[in-house]
């Protein structure tokens, strides 16, 4: 292992890590709106909506990111519509996690009884109180953690990215491979920063589940 | 005597099944009536149509001459009025005990937190559950489940409350706990409807017994009537249900 | 009607290329799935045995196959092993090797928890009855284990063919990259080509990964 290298080219992966992370989180907050509208229109069976939605997490759950970033970044320009790699990256994220963010909360809204939200009923509250501080709180925290496993899972999509020319991590470990041929050093880095980016998302995870479990959920 | 609810010709479907066939009932203020019935004869669903939780297709429910009716954009307003406790209690399981009792009191009614937080103390004293106030549900018993159940219906102060088979789901040890509280209500006055299947506590309790057989009330009576000398054959079946022969003579 | 540039593919034999391309992606997936079953099975129904050093190191093979991304892993067996040990490996065969690692994982993970889910009284239920061993795992245990296992691996199908489109960057050529190259060779000629090929492709995978996760999840809802 050569510590001068991996010293010299530390800062190039940080940076390929920010744009990692920051592209990554937004795509997440979009697929986490996307997969909540998803999720509300299935649960209230909103005529017409319902089945765009369905269409929609269909194809998105049945396309791997790769090809979906492919047409976005190279076919659109075609039809008119210029999208730089970075919005193309957030896009791509926010396509793909929209749906498994929108099952994630689906199951969650399920699982919440019927008759819970009849007892809110009962005590007066108006359907939308029951949705806010009722079956939301409850559905929220049953899909949390389904909701941190695709977070998890769409972290790990964005290695994808250097395909369509984003400087991440994966397209720095590469052109570092192909320029100097350190190849230990530069797998060694691309391993560390990847779980320096997940690792801690997994931990925090595993703590969150466990509070769910045996504390209770918020107030 | 002032008539509380008064139910009109009800009558539900479900499909194209009749489950509720022409019920006429009216309550009156501090009554106590306790619906009998076997399982699947409707009890059930007529509390949930007095409380607006089902669709009805015809005939009317009526609390102080305001209808009750599914799906009304008034129906929150009357049902703060109407109390329902569940077989399962239905307590939100993301809350602790003292925030399931104020969650309604609080965003329903707009009451003072600090006053809501002491009567909701108070009544948890009332029935021995004052230490439980910070726990979760799934910390405690269902039988004391149920009590905070019954509680927070207690906290919306509701002209009638409704009792659905609340001591069903219980361990025997613990039905008592529940129907002792339910005794104390009925001694301070209020009007409850009760569907039960325990017909001891249905004895005791009640000012007058509705049997519902087959969607439709069979017989209205006194308990002593009932219990004794029920008149029409389907409620001497039914109660025969609840009593055994003796079938060993002498230890044999 | 503007040029979408599907007709590229008509010409010649680009379309067959391209499924060509396709059957590269699913022969290594199907290949991989092929070896990751049996294998996940071993070792799922060794994870529910005794062993507590067995399931450390399952646990950490897992965790650590699951926390990198499947193409640092594909970066790490192609680039690596050359490094490390001085093989010449294909992308071909290094995608098989990090497929086959990835999905006895996922699928040894699957199998432990089915059998984990049986609840105990299942078992005590059947000796209580009279069955031998042989015959409680016959009828009863493997049954209800193939029910909650069979959705999951075949999602696990999908993932895995989902997967495959990232081997084009360790020089592997599928589906994406015969696409690529359909669409360098006709720059000329036929300038819109990228979206009509791009959006063929898209509609290929589509076609088919659906049928198998819209399997899975009927078989998921019907065994409820």
């Amino acid at each position: 292992m050569n510590w001068e290298f991996i010293e010299k080219y530390l800062p190039m992966y940080r940076e390929a890590a920010v744009l990692t992370v920051v592209i990554g989180s937004i795509g997440i907050a979009f697929a986490i709106l996307i997969g909540l509208i998803c999720a509300m229109v299935l649960y209230h069976k909103v005529p017409v909506a319902k089945h765009i939605v369905n269409g929609y997490v269909e194809l998105s759950r049945n396309t791997p990111l790769l090809a979906q970033l492919f047409f976005l970044y190279y076919g659109f320009p075609k039809i008119g519509i210029n999208l730089n790699a970075e919005l193309c990256g957030v896009a791509g994220l926010a396509f793909l996690g929209g749906s498994y963010m929108s099952e994630a909360f689906r199951s969650g809204l399920e699982a919440v009884d019927k008759i819970q939200e009849e007892s809110a009923l009962s005590l007066g509250m108006t359907k939308y109180q029951v949705m806010k501080y009722v079956v939301l709180p409850e559905a929220i925290s049953i899909s949390i953690p389904a909701f941190i496993a695709n977070i998890i899972f769409l972290l790990k999509e964005t290695s994808v990215f250097s395909a369509i020319s984003l400087m991440d991590l994966m397209f720095t470990a590469k052109d570092l491979i192909g320029l100097y041929y350190k190849t230990t050093e530069s797998l060694f880095l691309l391993v560390i920063f990847y779980l320096l980016i997940i690792l801690p998302v997994s931990v925090i995870g595993s703590l969150v589940e466990r509070r769910l479990r045996y504390a209770g959920f918020g107030n | 005597m002032t008539e509380l609810l008064q139910i009109e010709n009800l009558t539900k479907k479900f499909d194209n099944q009749v489950i509720l066939d022409g019920i006429n009932l009216s309550i009156q203020k501090g009554e106590v009536l306790v619906l009998v019935g076997s399982s699947g004869c409707g009890k059930s669903t007529l509390l949930r149509c007095i409380n607006g939780l089902e669709e009805i297709q015809n005939g009317t429910v009526k609390l102080e001459g305001k209808e009750v009716k599914y799906g009304d954009k008034n129906l929150p307003l009357i049902r703060q009025k109407i109390g329902m406790v569940f077989q399962s209690y239905e307590l939100f399981p993301h809350l602790n005990v003292i925030d399931n009792l104020m969650l309604a009191p609080m965003k329903v009614q707009k009451r003072n937190k600090e006053e809501e937080r002491k009567e909701a103390i108070e009544l948890l004293r009332t029935v021995g559950l004052e230490e439980k106030a910070e726990q979760f549900p799934r910390q405690l018993s269902g039988g004391q489940k149920q009590r905070v159940a019954i509680l927070r219906t207690l906290l919306m102060h509701p002209d009638i409350l409704l009792f659905d088979e609340v001591t069903a789901a219980l361990d025997p040890e613990m039905v008592r706990e529940v129907l002792d509280v339910m005794l104390n209500l009925a001694k301070q006055g209020r009007t409850m409807i009760i569907v039960t299947h325990e017909m001891q506590f249905a004895k005791a309790v009640a000012d007058r017994i509705v049997f519902i057989d087959d969607g439709k009330i069979a017989e209205e009576a006194t308990p002593e009537q009932f219990f004794e000398q029920p008149k029409t054959e389907r409620a001497k079946q039914f109660l025969n249900v609840f009593s055994f022969e003796k079938i060993k003579v002498n230890g044999i | 009607m503007p040029d979408l540039g599907i007709d590229v593919l008509l010409k010649g034999s680009n379309m067959l290329r391209l499924l060509q391309g396709l059957w590269v992606a699913m022969k290594i997936s199907l290949v991989s799935i092929g070896i990751s079953i049996p294998l996940g099975l071993i070792v799922g129904t060794l994870m529910t045995t005794r062993f507590k050093s067995l399931k450390v190191i399952f646990r950490i093979y897992l965790e650590t196959i699951r926390i990198l991304p499947q193409l640092v892993l594909l970066f790490l067996v192609y680039f690596g092993s050359t490094r490390a040990l001085g093989w010449n490996l294909s992308g071909e065969m290094a995608s098989i090797i990090v497929f086959t690692l990835w999905g006895t994982a996922e699928m040894g993970d699957l199998v432990r928890s089915a059998l984990v889910s049986i609840p105990k009284h299942q078992y005590e239920s059947s000796e209580a009855l009279g069955f031998t061993k042989g015959q409680m795992y016959y009828y009863i245990i493997i049954p209800q284990t193939i029910r909650r296992l069979l959705p999951l691996s075949i999602n696990l199908i999908t993932r895995m063919i989902k997967t495959t489109s990232l081997i084009l960057m360790i020089g592997v050529v599928e589906m994406l990259k015969v696409a690529q190259q359909i669409i360098e060779a006709n720059r000329m000629t036929s300038p819109n080509a990228a979206f009509g090929v791009f959006l063929v492709v898209f509609i290929l995978y589509f076609i088919v990964c659906w049928p198998f996760s819209t399997l899975a999840t009927h078989l998921e809802k019907k065994w409820r």
